[in-house]
């Protein structure tokens, strides 16, 4: 497998929320605002790539037997690390993503790359592998809180500053009657992510068996 | 604290605060093992178990520990340390024990060291003040109403098997919409409390 293989398929064939069901819990936490998301797949695609760069290069040194508790000693320090960088320069972002940084530690995905691909091959491919699987989650991230924040309140504001405001558009100034705020609240994530993995399901299946017909 | 707050915050714990519907935590298990109901319940008391006992644990480190010596910032490792061996000493003690309930609960056990709720649970009552004894009840209420969740959800999961479902919506996507009726069920206990 060549590395553009190797980064290409974290983005969608093995997107880690989409295909595997990994790392559900911020998805479902911290997509009411695009500002969360983009802050929290920073972190996840920061903490993925120096955690597979440091556990595929010891990965020779480390005994079989106990390689899961220093893996998750290694992904805590590199939390730990974010945790401190994020409450020093972007304190804003890491009040309101709050308990869901230090819970990165437990984030399947990071444990799950470590185990099946940063164990096993070199360090450069292991840190293309996370670019693409932390690019891959951070954008369904990304996607799922634009669904999210623009029906649930009609605008989206970027850094504090930069809003883009749907309701303006119409020529008023609250919030008009189609936007809820239903989506924003816990009920919602669940029923957006739901479709979302439906939608993309069914899509996947049609296009499998589109291929299974072209081979034939 | 008398019986009136430990019964609020009890009950807010279970219902108004649930750890999976409200505060997102534990969902992989939520949704990974609670499409049997006999797997369902196992999950939950080995969930219960482990997180009253490591939220105490700690509780009385970062209390004791960490804060006179102002190392708050390990609390992360510290915790995840105290919960992976915590996991490992109780499936080594009900081994011994219990070889019965070592049956039912032990293949659970390992999975629970990355269940997101036991490693949340322990910072929320570490680092949000509370005293000893609110921290047992509202790990111990937040663990039942993770256990509570997880048996109502595996009995409707159970009937959606013959439910007549579009292809790609089966499985997990169909039990994620679910899940949201459920919240919104749950977000009305608001006016009870």
């Amino acid at each position: 497998m060549n590395q553009r293989e190797n980064f290409t398929k974290g983005l969608l064939k093995e997107n880690q929320i989409l295909v595997a069901l990994l790392g559900l819990c911020p998805t479902l936490a911290i997509t009411t605002s695009l500002e969360n998301a983009l802050g929290m797949g920073m972190a996840v695609i920061f903490c993925l790539t120096v955690t597979n760069l440091i556990i595929s290069s010891i990965r020779k040194i480390v005994p079989d037997e106990i390689r899961i508790p220093i893996y998750i000693v290694v992904i805590a320090t590199v939390v730990t690390i974010i945790d401190m960088a994020m409450a020093a320069f972007l304190p804003a972002i890491h009040k309101s993503l709050g308990i869901f940084i230090p819970l990165i530690t437990v984030n399947c995905i990071i444990l799950g790359r470590a185990e099946a691909f940063a164990s096993k091959n070199g360090p450069l491919s292991s840190v293309v592998d996370a670019l693409g699987m932390g690019i891959g989650y951070a954008s369904v991230h990304i996607v799922i809180s634009i669904i999210r924040e623009v029906i649930g309140s009609g605008k989206i504001t970027v850094w504090g500053s930069l809003v883009l405001d749907i309701n303006k558009l119409f020529g008023s100034n609250e919030t008009l009657p189609i936007f809820t705020n239903f989506f924003i609240q816990p009920a919602g994530a669940f029923i957006v992510l739901g479709l979302l993995l439906g939608i993309y399901s069914t899509i996947r299946t049609k296009r499998m068996k589109k291929t299974e017909v072209n081979k034939k | 604290m008398t019986l009136g707050e430990i019964l609020t915050l009890a009950f807010s714990a279970i219902l108004l605060q649930n750890v999976v519907l409200s505060r997102f935590l534990g969902i992989c298990p939520f949704m990974g093992v609670s499409s049997k109901r006999d797997s369902a319940v196992g999950m939950g008391l080995a969930v219960i178990f482990v997180i009253t006992l490591s939220s105490v644990v700690s509780w009385v480190l970062y209390t004791y520990i960490l804060k006179p010596f102002d190392i708050v910032y390990m609390r992360t490792i510290v915790f995840i340390l105290v919960i992976a061996s915590l996991v490992q000493i109780i499936e080594m003690f009900i081994k011994k024990v219990s070889p019965t309930l070592y049956k039912s609960l032990g293949i659970y056990l390992p999975l629970i060291t990355t269940n997101c709720a036991v490693l949340g649970l322990a910072t929320i009552v570490a680092t949000d003040e509370y005293t000893f004894l609110s921290a047992l009840i509202y790990s111990f209420a937040s663990a039942v109403g993770f256990l509570f969740v997880m048996y109502i959800f595996s009995t409707l999961r159970e009937k959606m098997k013959n439910a007549p479902i579009p292809d790609g919506f089966k499985g997990v996507p169909i039990a994620m919409i679910t899940a949201g009726i459920m919240a919104m069920i749950f977000a009305r206990f608001a006016g009870v409390i």
